[in-house]
């Protein structure tokens, strides 16, 4: 099955996808990340005003098959939370790029230059293959 | 390398089927309807499992059953030809090397079922290194078939009733636990078994390899445009899971007991003859029994997994074998083997470290799961 890159967004090689909105960026996971993990049953959001650096595991999503890390892509402060997922996880996969997980903002805008923007995501993708 | 079953080719063709390595083998563990849908389609209809990976195991010869009765704790000497029982298979210390299901072909024939990653840890065991092996002279026969055999499982509420439409009344006739060899499927012969490893009523055919892709299609193809789907590795542990049927490698072990396992139902301490494992089995009754496998349903929200530590209170006192969220039940599920006798209920509360937090579980009534309809 051929796996959708929106080209709007940036991405991580931990296939999160992140969207910048002035100094806020919104994290969700790729379609090929919520592909692999099948049915998603739980997300465990993390605490607003946290601070968090890049690289950093901030939410714990699980699938009945198993559970998988998101990491933060950027560092920076917790915003906001898609309280939402508590309810409906299965949202994401049902329209990953429009699900976004949680926000931060930006702390240092010269990390955004280490994502991958979706010409580099679909080769890197090629490469898992 | 990972070996494939004579299945891989028919369902490598499916669109979004997705394919793991479980224990060696390359094997589905979803199609393109995922585990959910195929979770449910089993507890609702009906699904259908490759699980030819399984191992089979012959026994042949005068003294097959008086052998099998001595590896095994349930009572093979009662069995008539075409029964079937599931049992454990221990070492003298009581720890199990393999949970199995026993089929009575003849008074001189039995086919033991294994799971699949220890099917030659138990060939040697039963072919040699068992006690009776070293002991004995009259030695009986032991054969390992598993690359002759594909096995394909059928299982939900409406199994029944599409073999019958396939296969004529008599599958009417195969009651729990019993087989019969002589209803061919798609034209082909094997054993149907009223057995199964969802919680749910159905049925497991053991065929010829060269069969198997014959018999797949048969039945799919007749079954599909009825919601009959195909299901994966996943499906199967979540609907084992909901029934409380043990996984070797998480529920047992060569270091848990089926005592421990709350298994002793199957374990017949006064059976006719010995058994490999019994008197350490029975020391183990008298003396306490160190652990007990339960059930919980989270308070908290989280996923308990396998090897997550259990608490009560600030004393570690187990951890999780096995969980999931329910499809059926719509909550998130854990069973766990923790100390025994320390006077926990059903509604008890506990704790489960899960990342860095500890969550609430309440322990619940299992198998969480069990299908009300007829057999």
């Amino acid at each position: 099955m051929a796996m959708s890159v929106d080209k709007s967004l940036k991405y991580t090689e931990n296939h999160e996808w992140v969207k910048v909105k002035g100094e806020v960026a919104y994290v969700g996971i790729s379609d090929h990340a919520q592909e692999e993990l099948g049915d998603i049953v739980f997300v465990e959001l993390p605490e607003l005003d946290d601070e968090v650096s890049k690289g950093d595991e901030v939410v714990n999503i699980e699938s009945v098959k198993a559970a998988a890390p998101v990491y933060a892509p950027v560092s920076g402060k917790i915003t906001e939370v898609n309280d939402a997922l508590e309810d409906a996880p299965e949202t994401i996969n049902e329209a990953p790029y429009d699900t976004f997980i949680f926000a931060l903002e930006l702390s240092d805008t010269s990390e955004l230059d280490d994502l991958m923007d979706a010409a580099a995501y679909e080769a890197f993708l090629k490469e898992e293959e | 390398m990972l070996k494939r079953t004579p299945l891989y080719d028919v369902y490598k063709q499916y669109d979004g089927v997705k394919l793991i390595d479980f224990g060696g083998w390359e094997l589905p563990v979803q199609f393109e309807t995922g585990i959910i849908a195929e979770h449910m389609a089993v507890r609702k209809n009906a699904g259908l499992f490759d699980v030819s990976h399984m191992g089979e195991i012959m026994v042949e010869g005068p003294r097959a059953v008086e052998f099998v009765d001595y590896l095994v704790t349930n009572d093979i000497s009662k069995m008539n030809d075409g029964k079937c029982l599931y049992a454990l298979m221990c070492r003298p210390d009581g720890g199990v090397v393999d949970d199995l299901m026993i089929y009575r072909l003849s008074a001189e024939k039995i086919l033991i079922v294994a799971n699949a990653a220890n099917v030659e840890k138990d060939f040697v065991w039963i072919s040699s290194a068992n006690p009776w092996m070293q002991r004995e002279s009259d030695k009986p026969k032991v054969s390992n078939q598993s690359d002759r055999y594909a096995q394909i499982a059928f299982q939900g509420p409406k199994a029944n009733d599409y073999f019958r439409e396939l296969l004529g009344q008599a599958v009417d006739e195969i009651t729990f636990f019993r087989f019969r060899t002589d209803i061919p499927v798609a034209g082909k012969s094997c054993i149907i078994s009223r057995t199964g490893y969802t919680g749910e009523d159905g049925f497991e055919i053991y065929c010829n390899a060269d069969d198997a892709a014959d018999i797949w299609t048969f039945i799919l193809d007749k079954t599909k445009e009825r919601g009959v789907l195909p299901c994966g590795l996943g499906a199967r542990d979540t609907l084992r899971f909901e029934a409380k049927l043990p996984l070797y490698g998480h529920e047992l072990s060569d270091t848990i007991s089926p005592l421990e396992a709350n298994l002793s139902f199957f374990v017949k301490f006064d059976k006719h003859s010995d058994f490999c494992g019994k008197s350490a089995l029975l020391k183990q009754k008298e003396k306490g029994i160190p652990r007990s496998l339960r059930g919980c349903e989270m308070v908290d929200k989280g996923v308990p997994r396998e090897g997550y530590k259990v608490f009560l209170g600030d004393r570690e006192i187990g951890y999780v074998t096995s969980g999931t969220k329910s499809p059926m039940l719509d909550s998130f599920l854990g069973l766990v083997l923790i100390e025994r006798g320390i006077g926990l209920e059903i509604g008890d509360e506990i704790e489960i470290e899960i990342g860095k937090k500890k969550k609430r579980a309440r322990l619940a009534k299992t198998p969480f799961y069990k299908n009300t309809g007829k057999k």
